[in-house]
């Protein structure tokens, strides 16, 4: 197979939407939070703990969608603990975010280390199936490409409308943004931004969290640690390939996923000379170059990062 | 309820500050360990047995500590000059990697000292020069440097695992993917007999206490700390930003780079993927404790260390998963921001 039929599966285009869900929640997350003023760099440890919790209850006996649900709340209670440090308290984003993200992806592992013994290979549960959509799955090609996912990736790409049409069309979503542009301006409006802020962490939060469950529940059938892989990171970066913008980091996910799909395709048609490593390389280096092609024209919300206090410039 | 900027802080809170945010710490792991099954105080007793129970584990201990006191300074003198360094990890392995490449390639063509030295330095190179990137980045096109950083520690581990099982790969490893080992003559000295221990322990303090002088005491060293307060008001006074900030990532990656050829001419001898249980991001904990300052970096590294290898033994005597020793590093790392606030600032009703 040459290296350009790869695009002409199927099977290519059915794994991007797989790969791209869960950063599609990851991003969203993290743009939420940002879109208020907050940079969540606990994002790697949540979703690390929302892949862990959201398997345990499946594992434990409970519903798929049971599991997502206690995922996004454990990752609600963690972004809960990120805006109270950084928002009342105003501590530094940076520094917080990483705490949270060692933090929750340590009590992850202990967690999971303590509930099951060590084993050769790590337990595993019934994920979810592909849903194959009446009508459209039956249309060749595209129907197996792109309309026979997994329930959580239809999910995923109906908040990208849910996340774009709250931010651009809801009073809130106009609240939201105001939080992140001039908080003070909010104040002077006679809402209080620290509520804001904080509702839209546990929001951005509880989707990380989402997007950590997809990996255990969806892309594969266990867990086990450092499953993460980074992906938060490379969401961070695609925030800003967005510029902010839902719609955008729907297409950054999709473009991210694509290439990663096809590397991994690729190594199977070259296998010759080349490293497999260099192949695994291409998305943190994409993301790298995204960062840096697009941090010119970003349109960063002008009071990220810049804790408000009352009162005080 | 609301949050006032003390006037000055007292000497005495600064001291207390880390030691509250550690009980505190101490306290909330206490109630997970509590969840395994065992009582926290018997476990705490059992961390402090194994960290300092014997003459062996003292020197595991210390041995730990080293590398956690130099991921420490790379973070901590970088965090002074509000400088994201999150890729200590990366820089570690890329210092540990030159120096197995050196080690395996040079040491026979030079005097045992001089090959040592020239190790040290191209590690410190290495990390360097990693960092150098995305601070660059930063100052000429505004990309923020924390994610680059982070992002970084994934590519370079992904190099060394090709490193270590392509060019530099070990023929006699048995198929492990390791690389080729440091000639034994260029293995630093240790220092205590009949154990792990070696000089890069006094290697690492000395470079805390360099590090002290320089901030205390030099020009440049007021400039990173002006950098970090207020970068307007620094470049106002006529600071150069951009050389500052290169300056200080030299200094930041080459201290993670030095962590890194030290591990594994001091320790290991050679480069595995498992060289770092995450020093790199332990450090971060290491600096904030110490509220970023040089010689208190030496202290809290050797409470993290006291913490990791004492949670190993207890581990092993009590069951307790020895993740709890990430768990009581990470909450202490929150606790301590909290505690630091409450220096500078004070709750006024």
């Amino acid at each position: 197979m040459e290296a350009l039929d790869i695009f002409a599966t199927a099977s290519l285009w059915s794994a991007v939407l797989r790969i791209a869900t869960p950063l599609i929640f990851g991003t969203l997350g993290a743009l939420i939070c940002e879109r208020a003023g907050v940079l969540n760099l606990g994002i790697e440890g949540i979703m690390t703990l929302g892949a862990m919790v959201a398997w345990m209850t499946v594992y434990q006996g409970g519903n798929l969608w049971i599991g997502l649900l206690v995922a996004a709340l454990c990752g609600g209670l963690f972004g809960l603990l990120h805006a109270l440090l950084t928002v009342p308290l105003g501590l530094s984003q940076h520094v917080t975010g990483l705490g949270i993200t060692l933090f929750a992806s340590s009590l992850t592992y202990y967690v999971y280390r303590l509930s099951l013994p060590v084993t050769s290979s790590p337990p595993t549960i019934e994920p979810f199936q592909p849903l194959a959509i009446p009508g459209l799955s039956d249309i060749p090609f595209f129907g197996e490409a792109f309309f026979t996912q997994t329930a959580p990736t239809y999910l995923a790409l109906f908040t990208v409308l849910l996340t774009a049409y709250l931010l651009a069309r809801t009073p809130l979503g106009l609240a939201i943004r105001m939080t992140g542009e001039n908080p003070h301006a909010v104040e002077a409006q006679g809402l209080n931004p620290v509520r804001i802020r904080i509702g839209a962490i546990v929001a951005g939060s509880a989707l990380m969290a989402l997007g950590g469950a997809f990996l255990t529940t969806a892309t594969f059938n266990s867990f086990f640690p450092t499953m993460v892989q980074g992906r938060g990171w490379v969401c961070i970066a695609l925030v800003v390939f967005a510029s902010w913008r839902p719609g955008k980091a729907l297409l950054g996910a999709l473009l991210f996923a694509l290439f990663d799909a096809y590397q991994l395709r690729l190594q199977h048609v070259i296998e010759s000379a080349i490293p497999y490593q260099l192949f695994l390389m291409v998305p943190y280096v994409l993301s790298i170059v995204a960062l840096v092609v697009m941090s010119r024209r970003a349109k960063v919300p002008q009071a990220l990062m810049a804790p408000y206090r009352k009162g005080e410039r | 309820m609301r949050l006032e900027r003390r006037t000055q802080s007292s000497l005495a809170l600064l001291l207390a500050a880390p030691i509250i945010a550690i009980v505190i710490a101490l306290a909330l792991s206490g109630g997970l360990i509590a969840l395994a099954g065992v009582n926290p105080l018997d476990a705490y007793a059992a961390m402090v047995k194994g960290a300092f129970g014997s003459r062996l584990s003292i020197s595991e201990t210390l041995t730990r500590t080293t590398p956690l006191i130099l991921t420490g300074l790379a973070a901590a003198v970088a965090f002074r000059a509000r400088l994201w360094n999150i890729g200590g990890e990366g820089q570690l392995y890329a210092g540990a990697l030159v120096a197995a490449w050196l080690g395996h390639n040079m040491a026979a063509r030079l005097p045992t000292p001089l090959a040592i030295i020239l190790i040290m330095l191209a590690g410190m190179l290495a990390g360097a020069l990693l960092l150098l990137g995305p601070v660059l980045l930063r100052l000429r096109l505004g990309v923020d440097e924390v994610v680059t950083t982070l992002i970084l520690n994934f590519i370079v581990l992904l190099f060394v695992s090709m490193m270590i099982e392509g060019p530099l790969k070990d023929p006699l490893a048995f198929g492990w993917p390791q690389s080729v080992p440091v000639d034994s003559d260029v293995m630093l000295p240790k220092l205590l007999s009949r154990s792990r221990l070696h000089i890069g322990l006094i290697i690492a303090i000395l470079a805390a206490f360099v590090i002290w002088i320089v901030q205390s005491r030099t020009v440049f060293g007021m400039e990173t700390k002006a950098a970090g307060l207020n970068t307007k008001a620094a470049s106002f006074a006529g600071i150069k930003l951009g050389r500052t900030l290169l300056g200080v990532a030299c200094i930041s990656g080459g201290m993670a780079g030095l962590a890194g050829a030290i591990e594994v001419t001091g320790l290991k001898g050679y480069v595995t993927l498992d060289l770092s249980p995450g020093y790199g991001y332990s450090g971060i904990v290491v600096a904030m404790l110490a509220a970023l300052h040089p010689v208190g970096v030496v202290i809290t590294a050797l409470f993290v260390a006291i913490v990791f290898v004492g949670a190993d033994a207890m581990s092993r005597a009590l069951g307790v998963p020895s993740f709890i020793a990430d768990v009581i590093v990470s909450i202490s790392l929150l606790t301590m921001l909290v505690s630091l606030l409450f220096t500078t600032y004070r709750v006024r009703r």
